[in-house]
């Protein structure tokens, strides 16, 4: 069996996912280069945690097929690290930092096997490369929200999967964090790895993606920032005010 | 000493805690401290019709029964709350009276037809200790061994699905079913209980425990394991009790003991108790200097362009993090702050003085 579409990180064709009979997706098609860094913006209700869950075979889709480097998600799962919302998780939950991180090698691991000393190592070494070294061993409860962002960062770091994809990863944390999460970003990028970004602050995302999808239950724009990034697109998806603000702003 | 039938029930009893403990440590974790509760009442149709079927009083029939309903009733919870826009606490609300229901008109039809052996089915409600048989520990004992078993065997697995399911998803793992298995594993930790403390009280023996553990501990293993002590020790401590004080029930004594250790949990657990935190607060609210305070309005007068602006008390103290009662009242006497009120508002305020204005090299108008 030949690959399909093997040069792309990301290949969706007309995925569709419905509520109710009601479309919270609409004949989505999405591709996304290796070695970028991708942002998926749009409004409230756009359906951009969706398009991940669905991606993720986290909710079934009722139409459509996504492929990742050029073979059916369901194959390619181990070369996928999956960052959910941060807001979606009991942070009260026993549980130290290393510990959740380990977590990332569970599905190397398989079913069974407990996470040994390579386990550990690799979390600690993914510790270090979001700054959280020192926060080893402190339960999650006691973590601040751009701390606790950065330990999932670790998580999906000690995946070691080709592709990251993380939904809303700067969604209420500090600039020190944010800038921290962008930097290991860049470094996975800079690894020929390619990042996709559930995304709500449209100032950043000129200056730090280079790879741009506006979702409004359809797909309205997709490609390079500098082609996507505009007054039209924007508005298509936001409405006339997002877009006259964003621009001036620019 | 103690006598046979205490021993048995000790026995009983410990291993009931052990399952309840671990198990509920799970239960709790997902939010689902209800869901005992529901399937606790869920079995009562169950032991009823494994008698009326039957004919048979022995333990494995009744139990036996109790699992299929208390299931059935846990199928059909997972289905209500997955197919309907019902949220999981009114669907466990509906399920555990429905179930309970039908169990008290089939009881109520048993005890019509009378006959031998159906006397006695009604003490599944509160549980009826000194009726477990040495021979009954067999079946404790095993699907202790079952429970207890699995836990360790899927550990890794639970402990991923119950933290982030999305992200266990996202690794392969099966969610849907993990969580099947865990609520099948309540309804046995369930079952185990009618006997002894009955479908009435079984919720607390699966929510107590891990309440009271989670005080103490940081980690999922240390939580499930301190739960499983403590619901241990209740069950052993409250059948000592009942076997010393003739007569009093053992099953609303076990769950009274494990209500004392949550009680103590809740009050006195470092970090996270009642009185730690409280002991904390106040020594974390120490008096402010004079220096801190006198500051703290000197930048307020500042920003408001107003040398004799009236800083709010609270205010202060909020921003400061510290009580400013003694350091105001120094200042005050060095004449450098001044009582005020500032209207509407009907809380202490104080103001710099001309002299303390001054102080700080503003200019008072």
């Amino acid at each position: 069996m030949t690959d399909h579409e093997a040069h792309l990180a990301l290949h969706i064709e007309d995925l569709t996912v419905a509520y109710d009979g009601r479309p919270v997706l609409w004949d989505v098609d999405l591709d996304v280069p290796t070695g970028v860094m991708a942002a998926i913006v749009g409004p409230n209700g756009a359906g951009k945690s969706t398009l991940l869950k669905a991606m993720l075979g986290l909710v079934k889709p009722t139409a459509g097929h996504v492929y990742v480097l050029g073979r059916p998600y369901r194959e390619q799962r181990a070369k996928v690290a999956y960052v959910p919302q941060r807001s979606g998780i009991d942070w009260d939950f026993p549980t130290t930092v290393l510990d959740v991180v380990v977590m990332g090698r569970y599905g190397q691991l398989g079913w069974l096997r407990r996470p040994g000393k390579a386990a550990y190592d690799r979390a600690r070494e993914a510790l270090e490369q979001v700054g959280m070294s020192d926060f080893q061993d402190r339960p999650i409860a006691r973590l601040s929200g751009g701390q606790q962002q950065r330990t999932f960062l670790a998580r999906a770091l000690a995946q070691d999967a080709d592709v990251m994809v993380l939904d809303e990863p700067m969604a209420g944390v500090d600039a020190t964090s944010e800038r921290a999460i962008l930097e290991v970003l860049k470094h996975v990028r800079s690894q020929g790895r390619t990042v996709l970004v559930v995304h709500h602050d449209l100032q950043t995302v000129r200056t730090a993606f280079d790879w741009l999808m506006i979702l409004n239950v359809r797909a309205i724009a997709q490609g390079p920032v500098d082609e996507v990034y505009n007054p039209t697109n924007l508005e298509a998806a936001y409405g006339p005010q997002v877009a006259f603000a964003t621009h001036q702003g620019s | 000493m103690l006598d046979y039938t205490t021993i048995t029930v000790l026995t009983g009893a410990l291993l009931l805690g052990l399952t309840a403990g671990s198990l509920g440590t799970f239960a709790v974790l997902r939010r689902q401290s209800l869901l005992g509760d529901a399937l606790a009442h869920a079995a009562l149709p169950g032991v009823v019709l494994a008698f009326i079927v039957t004919g048979s009083r022995s333990l494995g029939v009744l139990l036996a029964g109790a699992l299929a309903t208390s299931l059935l009733g846990a199928l059909l919870l997972d289905r209500v709350v997955r197919r309907s826009r019902l949220k999981t606490d009114p669907s466990l609300g509906l399920v555990l009276s429905s179930f309970f229901a039908v169990g008290v008109v089939l009881l109520s039809y048993a005890q019509r037809q009378g006959g031998a052996g159906q006397a006695g089915l009604e003490s599944f409600l509160f549980g009826q200790a000194a009726a477990l048989l040495r021979s009954d520990l067999w079946i404790t004992g095993g699907l202790t061994l079952f429970a207890l078993g699995s836990l360790l065997l899927f550990w890794k697995e639970w402990k991923v699905a119950t933290f982030d399911p999305a992200f266990a998803a996202s690794i392969g793992l099966p969610v849907a079913w993990l969580e099947a298995a865990l609520t099948a594993l309540v309804a046995v930790a369930v079952v185990l209980g009618l006997q002894l403390v009955g479908i009435v009280l079984m919720a607390s023996m699966l929510i107590a425990p891990a309440v009271a553990a989670r005080q103490w501990v940081r980690t999922l293993e240390s939580m499930t394991i301190l739960a499983a002590a403590f619901g241990a020790t209740a069950g052993v401590v409250g059948t000592y009790v009942s076997a010393q004080a003739d007569g009093l029930a053992t099953g609303p004594l076990i769950v009274l003991a494990m209500s004392a250790i949550t009680a103590v949990s809740l009050l006195a657990a470092p970090h996270r108790g009642l009185l730690w935190r409280s002991l904390q607060r106040r020594i974390g609210r120490r008096d402010a200097t004079p220096d801190r305070v006198l500051t703290a309005m000197q930048r307020l007068a500042r920003d408001h362009h107003n040398p004799t602006y009236p800083s709010d008390l609270g205010m202060l103290e909020a921003g400061l993090g510290a009580r400013c009662h003694r350091a105001l009242a120094e200042l005050e006497a060095s004449g450098l702050v001044e009582r005020t009120v500032h209207p509407p508002e009907s809380t202490t305020h104080y103001r710099l003085t001309q002299a303390g204005a001054e102080h700080a090299g503003l200019e008072a108008s």
